[in-house]
């Protein structure tokens, strides 16, 4: 068990090594203007060589990526020449504002996710189970950004009008300033997170459960008097949540690295809006950092997965 | 966001491909309907299916024959009727008689340009997921056939790739490069080719060690044979499949892209830009937003439910297994 957690870490830390590489090459390949941005429009040539020279952008690329992972290793990031803060800083700052949004809708669209799942498992071809087919299948083909702009409209716009004043437009309030305010602005981007991968989730538990339901220990169950609904909590229910439990970490970790339409629609500064803004800026430091951080996030939410995965099922730590 | 959506690939690899194509001489000897034809016939009885087919076709069309809405109408896509096409404030105008649809911002045609629309998406849509499934069959293929340092580093290439934040990395990539047709088309194809390696792979190894492969290879059949004539025909089911069903999720992220301001460059129109604009005039000209948003909508269902149609027509349990 041991030995395939540490074979499985190793693995991650050369991919992410490999991702360094390649952020690294998208960035500093291409001519870097921020010597430029920081010497400011009037500057000489001589000035912009000195700043050039002073942030060590003249130094050869293999010295230069060495630095920064050099750098990154000790928690340090780099440094925001627009904001003049850290980039560790722009990250904790924002980080917390994706965490609430992320994790929030993460226990909406699991639990509507799996507990409609099973519904149309249960009662296969019912009229329940069509109905909730057509709201996977519309929820799942709707982009995400477009789901934001009609709760947008619908919830805030029109019951604004109608004179029911219940949820803002956008903006974000920290708990610290209360949960109702806090509850209140998170509520529509939640859903409008939830929704999409509550469709998805759907589709995977009840493909899952019916695969499960009609395997042999079911019916031995079944045929052993056990009552229906134990049947399926107890005996279904565990297998069928496998599969489940695989993507919702990987979902996880691939939406930590911000997740950017929803943040935008709702006007959230979170990882995704702070990486938007900083490309507009052309702020190269922050978005390594984002890009960095997100990537890293996936990482370990794939070996997690794998390890929860190999507890569950012995047979893949021989692999 | 990823371009493998949850599921996707899980639920295209659960589906029990083997026996779509078994090799054509016992075809021949058992007079019965191919496979292919087998599938065919499910698909056709499938009517979610066919509304959707019918659908697709009917967008396609509307796609190459944009011209026609602008001779109808007699507005270019990108002409702006500000006179005409606006209200006295400068407001966007609703659906009238002569602008169909409504106006948008600068008073041009929303419907024609909705027409138009339907070029940009299906373009990258369909050339998006031919390269990524090129791209990715030709690498699986190698990966999970030859096995060995060609495998590792294969796979291990399309780990990195798939750990990578498509999202940020992308809109990364065209804030550098600046918008447009290709780069949107060449970033999303880049991105989505690991996937349906990985999948590819993994049908690979399972077929690699089945009788007939063993059998073709005792009869002194080269490994490039092997790979092409008998197992890249059995691969090809869950790749269809695959193919079907990324196709509207290269749409969708086509239409993310636009919106974040990264798709193609105005006044190109494109249903993503389209709705991006229409935000901030949704409180006073509701058609803005809404007409795009729906035109994106029921392309994407129509593939998505064809997608599925298609999934199950490859399945041969899907006649008893419940849909």
């Amino acid at each position: 068990m041991l030995r395939f957690l540490i074979r499985r870490t190793a693995q991650g830390v050369i991919v992410l090594w490999l991702i360094t590489m390649f952020v690294f090459a998208l960035f500093y390949v291409v001519p870097s203007n921020v010597a430029r941005t920081l010497a400011g429009r009037q500057a000489s040539a001589q000035t912009v060589a000195l700043i050039q020279h002073r942030l060590g952008l003249d130094l050869p690329l293999w010295r230069q990526y060495l630095g920064f992972v050099g750098r990154a290793l000790h928690g340090d990031l780099g440094f925001d020449y627009y904001h003049q803060v850290p980039v560790t800083t722009v990250i904790a700052t924002a980080l917390p504002i994706t965490l609430s949004l992320v994790l929030g809708a993460a226990v909406l669209w699991l639990g509507i996710g799996v507990f409609n799942g099973v519904l149309s498992a249960i009662r296969p071809r019912s009229f329940v189970d069509r109905a909730l087919t057509v709201f996977s299948l519309f929820f799942y083909s709707m982009p995400s950004f477009l789901l934001g702009l009609l709760l947008l409209y619908f919830f805030y716009f029109q019951l604004t009008l109608a004179g029911i004043t219940l949820f803002p437009a956008g903006g974000y309030v920290p708990l610290s300033q209360g949960v109702g305010p806090w509850l209140d602005h998170m509520i529509l981007p939640w859903f409008t997170l939830a929704l999409v991968s509550a469709a998805i989730y759907t589709r995977l538990t009840r493909g899952s459960m019916l695969d499960v339901l009609g395997e042999d220990y079911i019916r031995t169950a079944r045929s052993k008097g056990i009552a229906e609904s134990r049947v399926i909590a107890r005996h279904g229910l565990r297998s069928a949540l496998t599969p489940v439990v695989t993507q919702f970490g990987i979902d996880l970790g691939a939406l930590l690295g911000g997740a950017v339409v929803t943040e935008t629609v709702f006007s959230l500064p979170g990882l995704g809006k702070a990486g938007i803004d900083a490309l507009n800026q052309q702020n190269q430091p922050v978005i390594i950092g984002i890009v960095l951080l997100a990537s890293a996030a996936i990482v370990v939410a794939n070996i997690a997965v794998d390890f929860v995965y190999a507890v569950l099922d012995p047979r893949v730590r021989l692999h | 966001m990823s371009v493998d959506p949850s599921g996707l690939a899980e639920a295209v690899e659960a589906v029990d491909y083997t026996g779509v194509v078994p090799d054509a001489e016992a075809d021949k000897a058992i007079e019965g309907r191919g496979p292919w034809l087998l599938a065919w016939q499910r698909l056709r009885r499938d009517r979610v299916a066919m509304i959707s087919l019918v659908i697709i076709v009917l967008i396609v069309l509307m796609a190459i024959f944009a011209p026609l809405a602008t001779w109808i109408t007699g507005h270019p896509p990108n002409e702006q009727y500000r006179q005409i096409g606006l209200t006295p404030d400068g407001l966007p105008k609703g659906p009238t008689s002569q602008f169909w649809l409504g106006t948008d911002d600068l008073g041009r045609d929303i419907f024609v340009r909705i027409a138009y629309g339907a070029r940009v998406s299906l373009l990258v849509g369909v050339v998006a997921t031919g390269i990524a499934v090129a791209i990715g069959v030709v690498v699986g293929l190698a990966a999970g056939f030859f096995g060995g340092i060609v495998d590792t580093v294969l796979a291990r290439l399309v780990d990195v790739i798939l750990c990578v934040p498509f999202l940020l990395v992308a809109i990364a990539l065209v804030s550098i490069t600046g918008p447009g047709l290709s780069i949107t088309i060449l970033v999303i194809g880049f991105f989505s080719w690991a996937s349906v390696a990985r999948i590819v792979r993994g049908q690979v190894l399972s077929l690699r060690e089945r009788e007939f492969v063993e059998a073709a290879r005792s009869l002194g059949a080269s490994d490039r044979r092997i790979m092409f004539v008998d197992i890249l025909p059995n691969v090809l089911a869950p790749v269809i499949v695959y193919s079907t069903l990324l196709i509207p999720v290269v749409i969708v992220v086509e239409a993310t892209l636009s919106y974040l301001g990264l798709g193609l460059p105005p006044p190109t129109a494109d249903w993503g830009g389209m709705i991006s604009d229409g935000q901030a005039y949704y409180t006073t000209s509701w058609w803005f937003l809404i007409f795009p948003g729906a035109a994106l909508l029921i392309t994407t269902l129509a593939f998505n439910l064809f997608g599925d149609g298609v999934r199950d027509a490859f399945d041969p349990r899907s006649d008893q297994l419940l849909k």
